[in-house]
């Protein structure tokens, strides 16, 4: 909401020289926070002129120029050149002054020009800011008007005038109004406050109202049983001039509120919505057919609004109708058959006050918020409305000649506020300030709202227009900030102890910090993929997708974090950056092949929906589980003095299986895999016992080619959650036993395509409890080793638990060893 | 070596010398192990000398046996000693050699980062880990009910259109991405005993397009205390408690009338950053207030027994004005330059 400080002055006493800023300080302390200033970018001196003479200068560059003699009120008239030609000997103009400043900023200064000193500039409309007529000057005229020369121009189109803007929020729409606001300056300043609707001249017309233009609500089908409309005010205002302007002052006002002049009639309606926050509907008079009729939308009904859209309607829409058919959207938009014209002499004023719930829906449906909408859908004080219609009445009248018609009609059931019981001390209880009586009760009226005293509790009755005012809390916010939120003081609670991190939320860091510590970095990628993303790691898998993505080409959540690593793989690449090691610890999204996800009808929101509904409502909601992807590219360790490059490649994404399985005291198994976005060869399943876990791999050269990506690409990605939840809860400790080892190598020779793991865990099996530790040291394919066969060596160590073993011991552990893989995989002693 | 075959001061003193110069004229190991088998081994002059006491009549064998052995402890001892010297000549060589340029050696491992907005995640939770609080989580794909509706947000509120909400495909009614972590009140409430005292830190989503100041994914860190006689000066306490340790002793609180459906009295908080570059100055941080009962009673507490406080800030907001930082994009984009500079610590 943009308050024109005039406008504010005119219903509370606001010091003369208080700055944009001091009225924001003043307006936040009450929760109207700042949101900017606009206007009062002019600087004077700039002053009414009367164009004296002048003479057209043809130019080299083909311009013709005017050169003017201006009268501003001083001994002399000026000479000012002017390049347009719009005006005549006589004109008042307005002239800019050399130390003016116009918006931009731009100075203004005597300076030589078209060989004359041009001693000022005659200002245009959008130079001044007014509007964006920039083709000619503003001649005074035009707005009806005729000042002395040399009369200040800022104070006559009240362009000394500026607005601050501040945020009104949902519970606050008394605040969409200068009313509002000066209250609420009042309540913080303590200056006078003069109410808009209180004013005598207006409580005289508002009881003089006819009843000789026909109007019947006849809401059909309520929202959520709420009726429609429950006020609805018209007012007859005849005989107007078409022909009048709109007064530069109201014009001001206008702009710096942030709505544009349209015609006085239109004009008149908006100003009086901005002073009081109630909506006005003005209607053409002659082109009303009949009396009105205000409905709800039937099935299949349309309505083209004033912005040319045809829309179809809803059964739940609120409509203004007369005999020739629809007219409008009841509080949202009006139609273009009955609309106020340059021609209209006759309009039919409605204030009425609709739903704020049929409101919101019809403008969300349509989308089509409106400062109508806006306003009805935060509350109209439904008292204003007889008072509103009234002032734009007299508005009419003084402005554009119009006789008041005693014709006009009247209903009204709104409902009165509800009394709320304040008990003794219950602010005190939730504030933690002792606010005395006095403070407790000056504060609620200061909001308007009435109190009567019995025994310890207050009863308040709200003003009508704050329907936010609902309970005790809500009457101890007003209290605190009226008194000040400084007066909150700071007291530290102390809690239960707790019982700190949970496992997963320590084991989920101790995750990130291994990673990271061996050298990879994080990334916080979004979790929105493309369908063919998705399907490129997920094949048909379910996915939730968006209703609105905000970009279309993505709407699927993903079921992976691979594809987030890999963008962010190329946004770095692209950036110049050749060495990458990434990860991230993320959910992801895991809705069941066949199941349906989501809920019923909602619950209420304020009250326990009970057990089953609770149930249900989680039910409905997909597996949400952590996980943590890496990725690597280029070189794993850079080219060094001594050192070869290591280029990154399924091996690291291993690792860093490994290197997890440790920060997760998780033991895991990597088995040979697939995948379908993965290199056939180099694609590694991880295991915790039966379980899949997840999947190390190179990306499959093809995609990595598609994504423009090198070719090697090792992706590593693992369920978190499961990797917690399988994880060792308690570690089962053995004693340390020091009897010397014995320490013996073991060759084997298997077929190519038997994996190691499974040779290196035979022999684990078969060598028995005396084996403390066994490592594949080597592979070796080559001479010595018949083709279609490899050579595996392991080193084993091998401990007594309650002696020092011979030689021999160890050796007959190593055989039994080696006689399972020999059963098991035809392995044979290297000799 | 040819004789001297007879033991005699003479014959003595000549080996003596010969070995003792022999072993000083010795400059590495190498030398000296030829001079040890030369005047030190079995057929070295002394060690004839001392076989030939065999042959020395036995009243002269005291005397003769004295010369010899005397003999052969000064060359041992002479060798010893000389020994232990080029050992420690060899050793500060080999040292000297074996030195390397310790600003030219190859690093094994390539340093790696966290990130700071999850860093800086953890940071806020330790603090109120600290405090006795335990840190809640919940589903960022949420059902409607536990992001609006059981936080008092009217499904026809104005401040239910004002979230910008992502929703899922209308097939599966009712699902939204949270919206803010609000949602983990109500399921705290609805699972803790009571009193509860947590913050639930994770990733929140709006539709904002991402610019300088916005982004669609980003994170909040929220508070809830629900315990019988908090008020809102606990909330302030709490606040500035929070404040004091991520700014310094230096840094306080402001409080604004503000409106959110989940609280009431709500409000607007600002931190004093004392330390902030260019000057300590006023920033605006979150929102907080005293919990709405409504929440309390979608919760299944009674709200005539138990009132508290909840606050929430955004991480991004957080880190942007605690180090600086002009724009959002750098956040989510996933330049590993931008968490290098933090490295494992915010």
């Amino acid at each position: 909401m943009r308050v024109p400080i005039s406008w504010l002055r005119e219903f509370v006493d606001v010091p003369a020289d208080a700055s944009a800023a001091d009225i924001q300080a003043d307006l936040v302390r009450v929760g109207l926070e700042e949101e900017g200033v606009h206007g009062g970018e002019l600087s004077g001196p700039i002053v009414v002129g009367t164009v004296v003479d002048f003479v057209d200068e043809p130019q080299k560059n083909g311009k013709t120029i005017r050169w003017c003699h201006v009268d501003v009120g001083e001994a002399e008239p000026r000479g000012v050149v002017c390049g347009a030609h719009n005006f005549f000997a006589g004109d008042k103009v307005v002239v800019s002054l050399p130390g003016a400043v116009l918006p931009g900023p731009f100075p203004i200064s005597a300076r030589k020009t078209y060989g004359h000193i041009s001693d000022g500039m005659i200002a245009s409309a959008r130079e001044l800011g007014l509007g964006d007529e920039h083709d000619g000057i503003l001649r005074l005229a035009e707005l009806d008007l005729d000042p002395e020369p040399g009369t200040d121009a800022l104070a006559l189109l009240g362009l000394d005038d500026f607005a601050v803007e501040v945020n009104v929020t949902p519970d606050r729409g008394y605040a969409f109004s200068i009313r509002g606001i000066a209250r609420d300056y009042s309540n913080s300043t303590g200056a006078v406050f003069r109410d808009p609707a209180r004013t005598a001249s207006l409580v005289e017309l508002v009881q003089e109202p006819g009843d000789g233009f026909p109007v019947t609500i006849a809401d059909q089908a309520p929202v959520r049983g709420r009726a429609g409309c429950r006020v609805f005010i018209t007012r007859v205002v005849r005989g107007l001039d078409p022909t009048r302007a709109t007064p530069t002052w109201m014009v001001s006002r206008l702009r710096l509120a942030g709505i544009r002049s349209i015609s006085l009639a239109v004009d008149v309606t908006n100003y009086v919505m901005l002073e009081l926050g109630q909506p006005i509907h003005g209607y053409d008079l002659d082109k009303l057919t009949g009396g009105i009729t205000v409905r709800r939308a039937n099935r299949g009904e349309t309505l083209v609004t004033l912005d040319a859209q045809k829309r179809q309607l809803h059964t739940e829409d609120l409509l203004i109708t007369d005999e020739s058919g629809i007219i409008g959207l009841a509080g949202v938009m009006g139609g273009a058959t009955t609309e106020i014209t340059d021609a209209t002499t006759a309009v039919l004023i409605e204030a009425a006050n609709f739903d704020p719930v049929s409101i919101a829906r019809t403008a969300r449906r349509h989308k089509l918020p409106s400062e109508a909408s806006k306003r009805f859908e935060r509350g109209v004080d439904p008292l204003v409305a007889e008072v509103a219609a009234a002032r734009v009445a007299q508005l009419l009248v003084e402005l554009a000649g119009g006789t008041v018609d005693v014709l006009g009609s009247r209903l009204y059931e709104a409902l009165p506020p509800t009394p709320i019981t304040l008990r003794d001390g219950f602010i005190a209880s939730l504030m933690g300030v002792d606010y005395t009586a006095d403070e407790v009760s000056d504060s609620l009226r200061a909001i308007g709202a009435s109190i009567d005293t019995t025994d310890d509790v207050l009863v308040v009755t709200p003003p009508t227009w704050r329907p936010d005012l609902t309970d005790e809390p809500t009457l101890a916010e007003e209290v605190a900030r009226i008194v000040g939120y400084d007066r909150i003081p700071s007291v530290l609670p102390v809690a239960p102890p707790g019982r700190g991190l949970n496992r997963s939320q320590q084991l989920r860091r101790a995750a990130a910090t291994m990673l990271a510590a061996n050298g990879l970095t994080e990334i916080q990628p979004y979790p929105f993929l493309s369908e063919a993303a998705h399907q490129r790691f997920s094949g048909d898998a379910p996915a939730m997708r968006l209703a609105n993505p905000l970009d279309a080409e993505v709407p699927v959540m993903r079921r992976t974090v691979l594809p987030g690593l890999l963008d962010a793989a190329r946004r770095n690449l692209s950036r110049g950056l050749t060495d990458l090691a990434l990860f991230e610890v993320g959910v992801v999204f895991l809705p069941e092949p066949g199941r349906s996800y989501g809920s019923g009808d909602l619950p209420a929101g304020n009250a326990h929906p009970g057990a089953d509904a609770l149930a249900e409502l989680n039910a409905g909601i997909p597996p949400q589980p952590w996980h943590v992807g890496a990725l690597f590219l280029g070189d794993r360790i850079a080219k060094q003095p001594g050192l070869s490059a290591v280029p990154a490649s399924l091996a690291d994404a291993v690792t860093a299986a490994h290197q997890l399985a440790v920060s997760l005291a998780v033991p895991i198994r990597v088995e040979q895999g697939n995948h379908p976005a993965m290199h056939p060869g180099r694609t590694a399943e991880i295991f915790v016992g039966d379980t899949v876990v997840g999947v190390a791999g190179e990306l499959l050269p093809a995609i990595a080619d598609e994504l423009d990506l090198p070719r090697v690409v090792a992706l590593l990605e693992l369920d978190l959650s499961a990797l917690i939840e399988l994880g060792a809860r308690d570690v089962a400790t053995a004693p340390i036993v020091t009897f010397p080892a014995a320490t013996q190598d073991l060759s084997l020779v298997v077929a190519r395509d038997v994996p190691a793991g499974d040779v290196l865990a035979a022999v684990a099996e078969g060598a028995g409890s005396l084996l403390e530790s066994v490592r594949l040291v080597d592979d070796y394919r080559g001479p010595g080793v018949e083709v279609g066969n490899k050579s595996l060596t392991f080193a084993l160590r091998f401990r007594g638990a309650d002696r020092t073993l011979t030689a021999a011991e160890a050796s007959q552990a190593k055989l039994a060893g080696v006689l399972v893989a020999a059963e098991r995989f035809g392995a044979t002693l290297r000799e | 070596m040819s004789e001297p075959r007879e033991i005699s001061e003479t014959s003595v003193g000549t080996a003596v010398d010969a070995a003792l110069s022999a072993i000083a004229e010795a400059g590495d190991s190498a030398t000296l192990k030829s001079v040890r088998s030369a005047h030190l081994g079995e057929s070295a002059p002394l060690s004839r000398l001392n076989a030939e006491l065999r042959n020395v009549p036995n009243d002269q064998k005291a005397s003769a046996g004295k010369l010899v052995g005397q003999a052969r402890g000064r060359v041992t001892q002479a060798f010893t000693a000389r020994e232990a010297e080029i050992a420690a000549a060899e050793e500060t060589a080999r040292l000297a050699a074996e030195g390397v340029d310790v600003t030219a050696l190859a690093l094994r491992w390539t340093p790696g980062a966290r990130h700071p907005l999850t860093l800086l995640q953890e940071e806020m939770s330790d603090i109120f880990v600290g405090m006795g609080w335990e840190v809640a989580e919940g589903p960022e794909l949420e059902n409607e009910w536990f992001n609006f509706d059981a936080m008092n947000f009217d499904e026809d509120h104005p401040a239910r259109a004002m979230q910008d909400t992502f929703f899922i495909e209308p097939a599966q009614p009712h699902l939204v991405l949270r919206t803010h972590t609000s949602p983990v009140q109500i399921r705290s409430l609805l699972e803790r005993p009571l009193p509860v005292y947590i913050v639930a830190p994770g990733r929140t989503y709006r539709t904002d397009e991402l610019d300088a100041t916005h982004t669609p994914v980003f994170r909040q860190i929220e508070g809830l205390a629900i315990d019988k006689g908090l008020t809102m000066a606990h909330l302030r306490g709490t606040l500035e408690h929070l404040a004091r340790a991520m700014f310094g002793d230096e840094a306080k609180i402001r409080l604004r009338p503000n409106f959110f459906p989940f609280t009431e009295p709500s409000a607007e908080m600002d931190v004093w950053q004392p330390n902030a570059k260019g000057g300590a100055r006023w920033v605006e941080w979150g929102g907080c207030g005293m919990v709405n009962r409504n929440v309390l009673r979608a919760a299944g507490v009674d709200p005539e027994e138990y009132q508290g406080f909840a606050f929430g800030m955004g991480i991004e907001r957080t880190l942007q004005f605690r180090n600086d930082m002009n724009d959002m994009r750098d956040m989510v984009e996933g330049d590993v330059r931008f968490s290098q500079q933090f490295g494992m610590v915010v």
